[in-house]
């Protein structure tokens, strides 16, 4: 059993954006826990053991019961601790950013690895598809500040990390993914998310970060080769 | 205080099932607009331009599309017979439930589905680890939700009745009452239960299609 009897514990990992939102929440809401670092690829018989379906980060141990899954974990965050409301309190509106996290989940993380991770007309082929479901996401924004409104709420954590880490994997792949142009109002949003306070100081290391992007495109590469 | 409430669905989407049990369950009113999918409605264009897909639940007016997030709006909005239990680790427990269904065991069901021979066999492998979950998942439990059916057995109900459907179509036990007693069990009560039991699609009209979609796959495959 990891922690005290009430206590939050986190399995996570530095590189993973998966963890990091799930940080984010738990930033947001003050809550007190105790990170654990899986040193991935290996995986520890405690993450075995609380995620046996998945084995994968992040996990949260709350009062000795484990979660997995990010957005399902960050639900949960927000109906345990009700202070600083992620999702908003209208049915419809939590629906929407529902909708528009399964969204970027579903469509744009996918075509962002695609576009990281293959070469030639597969790449140009993935990149365009996912400046142009970044497109889509924009639409979302509806001329508000952050995806929550004023302030920020349960889809700006689960999407903002896609502006750093486009913007890294861009620089490593060769292939434009942020396309300032194209999505005026969301390259701003991602901007000023990033920035925030609470926001930026969770973020990996970020030189430790591009070596860490630049190791797995080499990896791929080489991969794709054999 | 008038409610309008739509469901844009199709005659064999699994998807849209879901929010049909769901709007039975509770006693909702609704109309049905049945969709031509080769032939999409401007409304449906309208109400889900993003994805263009069924189902589309529209609720005074207001469109909410994705089978799953429809679910959690209807239990959110109609607080009678609830989908979702009530304690937070419980109803995380139920989300993760439901999303491994959509993202594992529909793909590697429609794997074996749509495979041949050795390949096929190897496809079974992944598809009985998952399996595996759920029924360990009912252990103790007549359904996913406890004694009454709940937010998982609405997002795994597809399961009840397209296994017999493509079981028979590819001549190959999938659930085996022998190896997935709890699951068998549950597709049984499961299938049996009123609500459900009253609105499976047309059992001719899915062998047609899936046999058709099986070829079509098949056939693709092979060029």
């Amino acid at each position: 059993m990891a922690g005290n009897g009430d206590g939050v514990t986190l399995l996570g990992y530095w590189a993973s954006p998966y963890a990091l939102r799930v940080i984010w929440a738990l930033k947001l809401k003050e809550v007190h826990y105790e990170y654990r670092e899986e040193h991935l690829p290996d995986k520890s018989p405690m993450l075995l053991q609380y995620n046996p379906v998945h084995k994968k980060i992040p996990v949260l141990v709350h009062k000795g019961k484990p979660l997995a899954e990010s957005l399902v974990i960050i639900e949960y965050i927000d109906e345990v601790w009700k202070h600083n409301p992620l999702l908003p309190q209208d049915p419809y509106h939590r629906a929407k950013a529902r909708f528009w996290a399964k969204f970027a989940d579903e469509k744009c993380v996918p075509a962002m690895f695609r576009a990281f991770s293959k070469v030639g007309e597969e790449q140009v082929q993935a990149a365009k598809e996912l400046r142009e479901n970044l497109k889509t996401l924009e639409s979302a924004l509806e001329g508000k500040q952050y995806f929550g409104g004023e302030t920020i709420g349960f889809l700006d954590i689960a999407v903002g990390w896609i502006g750093c880490w486009a913007r890294m994997n861009e620089e490593v792949a060769g292939v434009n993914m942020i396309d300032a142009e194209m999505i005026p109002l969301l390259s701003v949003w991602f901007q000023k998310f990033l920035e925030l306070p609470i926001i930026k100081e969770c973020l990996p290391p970020q030189d430790k970060l591009l070596a860490h992007t630049k190791e797995f495109h080499k990896m791929l590469m080489m991969a794709a080769l054999t | 205080m008038g409610e309008e409430v739509k469901l844009f669905r199709t005659w064999s989407s699994p998807f849209a099932l879901r929010i049909v049990w769901a709007l039975r369950i509770k006693g909702i009113e609704y109309e049905t607009i049945f969709e031509d999918i080769s032939n999409k409605s401007p409304s449906l264009l309208q109400y889900n331009p993003v994805h263009r897909k069924v189902p589309v639940l529209l609720h005074n007016g207001r469109p909410i599309a994705e089978s799953l997030v429809i679910l959690e709006y209807i239990d959110e909005t109609w607080k009678q017979a609830p989908l979702l239990p009530v304690d937070p680790h419980e109803r995380a427990m139920a989300r993760f439930w439901a999303k491994f269904g959509d993202d594992k065991i529909l793909g590697s069901i429609w794997s074996v589905f749509i495979k041949q021979g050795k390949e096929q066999e190897e496809a079974m492998v992944p598809a009985m680890e998952n399996l595996k979950f759920l029924e360990g998942e009912l252990k103790g439990k007549k359904f996913f939700g406890g004694e009454t059916i709940g937010f998982v057995d609405l997002a795994l109900g597809w399961l009840a009745n397209l296994i017999g459907l493509l079981e028979e179509i590819v001549g190959l036990k999938v659930v085996d009452g022998e190896k997935l007693p709890l699951l068998s069990a549950w597709m049984q009560d499961f299938g049996d239960a009123p609500i459900i039991k009253d609105n499976w699609p047309a059992r001719d009209g899915m062998i047609l299609k899936f046999q058709a979609l099986r070829d079509a796959t098949i056939a693709a495959a092979s060029k």
